[in-house]
This record gives C-alpha cells, sequence and structure tokens, in this order.
C-alpha cells in the first residue's frame, strides 16, 4: 500500500508540472503579454520596456522556474484588471466554488448510489425505469434552464429562497441542486451498472450460500465492489465542476472562481487566468490521486499494481 | 430412518425466448444422514441447477416448483426468505465449481470466514476466529493463523478451493453440495481435494451431494449414485449396484467412455456416446436419450416407465435387457 501511494504521488507530481508549464506556455502562444499590457496607444518603445520590466525577454525555462517559485511561495503576481494581489483575489472565491462543488457532488452521491442501487436490484421494474428517466432528464436538461427554472419555482413564486448573491447557506442551496443534478445521472448509471454485473458474479452466489441476510449481501459484498469506478468518475466530475460551474455561477450571482476565470479571461488578466489554471489543474491532480487512493483501499488487487 | 433430505418431482424451469426451457424434469432425490450421494452426468443436464434448487439460490428468473422438498422433515419451500437464510450455511452448505471467482475480491479470507460463523452464532469474534483457523488447519492450509490476513489473489487456486471448504463447514453441517468442486482445478490437485473432502464428511459425520462428470471420482468415494440426463434422472441406485449391473443405455455408455488400467488394451478405442443432447425448450415427449441410444425402438417416443434392476436400484427405459456391460465396469468397483 505504501509503494502503491508513493508510486502515485510521484505520477501525480508528474502531471502537475506538466500541466502547470502548458498553462505557462499556453498563455505566452496566445498573445504577446507586453504588447496586451501596454494597450492601444502604445509606441513600440513602451512595448519594449514594458518586456524588459517584467520580463517577458528572459528564456521560457528561467521565466517558468521563476513564476513557478513565486507560485509556491502564494505570489501568484498582480491582477492590472482587478487592481489586487492575484493571491488576494483568489482565495475567498476559490473557496466559494470549492465548497460549491464538494456539497454538490456529495448530494450527488448521496441521492445517486442509492438510486443506482435500488435500479440495480430491481432492473426493468418501476422503479427501474423511474430512475432512468430522472436520470435522463438531469442529463438532457441544460443547467442554465433548469436553474431559472429553479429560480422561478423557489424564488419568484414561493418566495422560500433567494435567487442570487452568496450571503447564507440559503442562496447556495438552488445551485448545489442544479450542479448536482447535472452530475448525478452519469452516477447513478454507472452504479447501476456496476450493481447489476457485481450481483451475478460468483462471490454473491457464495454470500448467499453463507446465509447472509439480503442487506449484507448487497452493501458489504455487492456495493463495495460496483463503487470502484463510482469513485473515480466522482472525482472527474468534481473536478470539472471547480471550472465547469461559470454558469451556475453566473445565473445566481455568486463571486466564484467560474465566475472570476470567466471575466479574466474576457478582460485579458493573465496573471489571474494563469494561477486560476494552475490552481484548477493542481486541484484536479490532487482529487484524483486521493481517488486512486480511495480505489487501493477498496480494491486490494489494485495495491499491487 | 427419515432421510436427511427428501426431493419429490422437483422441476426447474428457464423462461427462455421461444418457451421454457425444462431444465430439470421431475426428479426425486433422498440423502441419509452421513450419506455421500453422487449426482453424475454431461454439462447442462440440470445437476447444478438441481444443487441451486435445494439451496434456494437458482437466477431470479428461474422458476421451482416441487412436490417436496424437505431437509430433516422441514419443508423449505414453505420457509421464508429470512428462514431459509438461516438454513443455508448453518445446516446446509455448498461448495462451488469456481474457487477462482467465488471468493469476494474485496475481504480477507479470515472476514469471509469469520463472517459466515458470525451469521449464524452468537458468539465472539475472537472465537470465530480461532474456529477460522482450526478450520484452515484441517483442511491442509499451513500458517493458517496467517492467512487469515490474506486476499483471495494471494492464493493459488487449489488453497482458494480449500478455503471454500473450511468455509462451508465452519457452522458443522449437516448436509454439504458440492458442485464440481474440482472441475476448474489442475489434475494433481484434484484428487488431493476430493480426497479431502471425502475425510472431512466421514469425520464429520456429514451427507454430502457431490455433483461431477467424473465416474472414476464417484466409484471411490459415492455410497449412492443419480445418473441425470437432459433434466432427470434415468438410472440411480447404490453406486456398487449402478456399476455393477448399469442399467441404462446411457449409464453403459458413460462407462464404456472410461479408460480402466489392466482392464482397457492399449491402443483400444475407448467408447463414445454418438450425437447431442437434444434440446430442452417446449414439450419433451418420450425418452429424450433415444436419438442418441443404440437401442431405440418406436415406443421410445413414449415416456419410459420406471423399472427395478434390483431392491433400490431403479432406471428409466422401456427395454429391460438392452444394455449390459459388465466388463468395463468391474475394474472400477474393485478401485473403490
Amino acid at each position: 500500500m505504501l509503494y502503491y501511494s508513493v508510486k502515485r504521488f510521484g505520477l501525480a507530481l508528474l502531471v502537475a508540472v506538466v500541466v502547470s508549464f502548458l498553462s505557462f506556455q499556453l498563455l505566452f502562444l496566445a498573445s504577446d503579454p507586453a504588447i496586451a499590457l501596454a494597450g492601444e496607444a502604445a509606441t513600440e518603445e513602451d512595448i519594449i520596456a514594458i518586456r524588459e520590466f517584467y520580463g517577458f525577454d528572459r528564456p521560457v525555462l528561467v521565466q517558468y522556474i521563476d513564476w513557478l517559485g513565486r507560485f509556491i511561495r502564494g505570489d501568484f503576481g498582480y491582477s492590472y484588471y482587478f487592481n489586487l494581489p492575484v493571491s488576494e483575489l483568489i482565495l475567498g472565491r476559490l473557496g466559494v466554488t470549492f465548497q460549491l462543488g464538494l456539497v454538490a457532488v456529495l448530494l450527488a452521491i448521496v441521492v445517486a448510489v442509492p438510486l443506482g442501487v435500488a435500479a440495480a436490484i430491481r432492473p426493468n421494474t418501476i422503479i427501474d425505469r423511474t430512475a432512468l428517466v430522472i436520470s435522463v432528464l438531469g442529463q438532457a436538461m441544460p443547467s442554465f434552464w433548469f436553474a431559472l427554472v429553479l429560480i422561478v419555482v423557489f424564488s419568484v413564486n414561493l418566495r422560500w429562497l433567494p435567487a442570487s448573491g452568496a450571503d447564507s447557506w440559503q442562496h447556495f442551496i438552488l445551485p448545489t441542486i442544479v450542479i448536482a443534478y447535472f452530475a448525478m445521472p452519469a452516477i447513478m448509471r454507472l452504479t447501476r451498472g456496476g450493481m447489476i454485473e457485481v450481483l451475478s458474479a460468483d462471490y454473491i452466489r457464495t454470500a448467499k450460500a453463507k446465509g447472509l441476510r439480503p442487506f449484507k449481501v448487497l452493501f458489504k459484498h455487492a456495493l463495495r465492489n460496483a463503487i470502484i469506478p463510482v469513485v473515480s468518475l466522482a472525482a472527474v466530475q468534481f473536478g470539472f465542476m471547480l471550472s465547469g460551474s461559470i454558469v451556475v455561477e453566473t445565473i445566481f450571482a455568486i463571486d466564484g472562481a467560474g465566475q472570476l476565470a470567466w471575466e479574466s479571461i474576457n478582460r485579458n488578466d493573465l496573471a489571474t487566468v494563469q494561477a486560476l489554471i494552475l490552481l484548477f489543474a493542481m486541484i484536479y491532480v490532487m482529487i484524483n490521486f486521493l481517488a486512486d487512493l480511495l480505489n487501493a483501499w477498496l480494491d486490494p488487487r489494485v495495491r499491487v499494481a | 430412518m427419515k432421510p436427511l433430505l427428501e426431493v419429490e418431482d422437483l422441476v426447474v424451469d428457464i423462461p427462455v425466448a421461444g418457451g421454457d426451457l425444462h431444465a430439470v424434469r421431475g426428479i426425486d432425490l433422498s440423502v441419509e444422514k452421513g450419506e455421500t450421494l453422487c449426482i453424475v452426468g454431461e454439462s447442462g443436464c440440470g445437476k447444478s441447477l438441481t444443487s441451486l434448487a435445494i439451496m434456494d439460490l437458482l437466477p431470479t428468473k428461474a422458476r421451482r416448483h416441487a412436490a417436496r422438498i424437505a431437509f430433516d422433515g422441514i419443508e423449505i419451500q414453505s420457509l421464508r426468505p429470512r428462514q431459509m437464510a438461516d438454513m443455508r450455511g448453518d445446516r446446509m452448505a455448498m461448495i462451488f465449481q469456481e474457487p477462482m471467482t467465488s471468493l469476494n475480491p474485496s475481504y480477507t479470507i479470515g472476514n469471509q470466514l469469520i463472517e459466515t460463523y458470525l451469521a449464524h452464532r452468537r458468539t465472539s469474534t475472537k472465537e470465530a476466529r480461532d474456529r477460522a483457523i482450526d478450520l484452515l488447519e484441517r483442511v491442509g492450509i499451513t500458517a493458517a493463523a496467517s492467512r487469515l490476513a490474506h486476499y483471495p489473489h494471494q492464493l493459488s487456486g487449489g488453497l482458494r478451493q480449500r478455503v471454500m471448504i473450511a468455509m462451508s463447514l465452519m457452522c458443522e453441517p449437516e448436509l454439504i453440495i458440492a458442485d464440481e468442486p474440482t472441475t476448474a482445478l489442475d489434475v494433481t490437485i484434484q484428487a488431493q481435494i476430493l480426497l479431502l473432502l471425502a475425510e472431512l464428511q466421514r469425520e464429520l459425520g456429514m451427507a454430502m451431494i457431490l455433483i461431477t462428470h467424473d465416474l472414476g471420482v464417484v466409484a471411490r468415494v459415492a455410497d449412492k449414485v443419480a445418473v441425470m440426463y437432459a433434466g432427470e434422472i434415468v438410472e440411480a441406485g447404490r453406486a456398487t449396484d449402478v456399476f455393477a449391473s448399469p442399467s441404462h443405455p446411457y449409464t453403459t455408455g458413460l462407462l464404456e467412455c472410461i479408460p480402466v488400467p489392466g482392464k482397457t488394451a492399449p491402443g483400444a478405442r475407448l467408447g463414445t456416446i454418438g450425437g447431442i443432447v437434444p434440446s430442452l425448450v417446449g414439450d419433451v415427449a418420450g425418452c429424450a436419450f433415444r436419438d442418441r441410444c443404440r437401442f431405440a425402438a418406436p415406443t421410445c417416443a413414449e415416456p419410459a416407465p420406471a423399472q427395478t434392476a434390483s431392491v433400490g436400484h431403479s432406471y428409466r427405459c422401456w427395454f429391460p435387457e438392452g444394455a449390459r456391460m459388465p466388463s468395463t465396469v468391474e475394474g472400477l468397483v474393485h478401485g473403490h
């Protein structure tokens, strides 16, 4: 288990370094930052001066290591658009998005896994069909539309929940539901498929032959084996949510990292975009590393690989 | 003495495209306490489904009905699922064909042994653990205590089957059903496992139903034999009687397929049974073996009557004297 963990961590680190270099490079490919910074009225001399002042004329590798070193120390640069250090700008907003994503994924799992299990126990029955309809709806409905429907029903008509902002936990209920419902179908279908496969396995028959109660057969012997691919999927979805909740954050006017990313890309706010990309990538890599560990804990056969 | 297990007119139907597959067609079985019954037959003859029907472990779509399935006088068809679950693993246990996939890959073998005991006994984990170690030693596993922490994928097929046997013995069942327990194992391991089973059975006084297609094994361990063909028992009796005077053409055919050391001449051709097993989808009329039988006659299109060869030895055929093959059989009986 230790060897496996170390190996996985090494791989995660490697991915992180490669991703950070690419994200660093990508912005230089997109446009010349010196020209962008100098603005439309700048002369050739201004651009050269800016280039020298910010060190854009140095070799790429030197710039990268310099940038990475500052990044690790928590210095993410300065946002010229927001006129704030990027670290200050990002931290609070990333927290909001992280919280939203985490709660949404947990909610999706809590709803989808039991639903998938129920559908798998009684395939092709009314329970299974209902679960299928629910999941197809979640997959097919665009998030923005579902969000607007929820706002109309719960905020405008019933006046139960606030429609926008991020001031209290109540503000997070509707956006969490929207994101969770988007993540739920895949988890539900994967759980169902996994359970159906596992339930026909020989060792499930053995568990029944031993006289174990159905509850124990289902949750101790079947679910543990069926849930393994679901863990990996949930990790990917969580990572996706961090960067992909832009639409939801915009509709509910939540000052999250998604909205910040959208804004800084539009404003060509180089430092902010870079910091966000790198942070998203790091979080993504870390979540996948944790999912790998969780899978190794669930499935002893993985530990040797 | 009342038999431990009595099965009367057991039928298992499986709905398939184009009708019902009549996998088991009205069979009768009885097993006394401490006795070994071997069920012999080729793949697909319904022998595994018969054992699953007794354990109430049939696949959900299969339908079971029987005039009677009584275990120690208890009609198990009238038991609630909970009561049946309490019976399984405690009073009747089963060993499966595939040791490689019959253990849960995610739990240690210790965990899987102990949970069996704890499911049926009010006792401490410590006691269950001691019992598990004791049984692992009994089935010939060395360093039993340290094996408890192993996962199934860390053990060989032979060891896994030993673990399965230990697991089935955790609660000292009165009946053990072994469904081709050695088919998936190396030939060298097969004999070891079978001898182990036979030995443990004698020691613990359990009754055993051994399902196999290996007649050599049957000759060595069986008290009684039931030969199954196409969902029916075509011949049944004491092992010595069946081997000494096989009375159904299918049984004689099976016995001709086995080489017997000292009897079968070197280079001689072994017997074969020509043809294939008939489809059991839809109505099956008459003797199911008639298409492959050397002695088939027009009457065979009618259901074959039960005949008695000797006391407790019966078979289903229209022609009593049709087939006797004493020559190859003697060798097997001598080996017993």
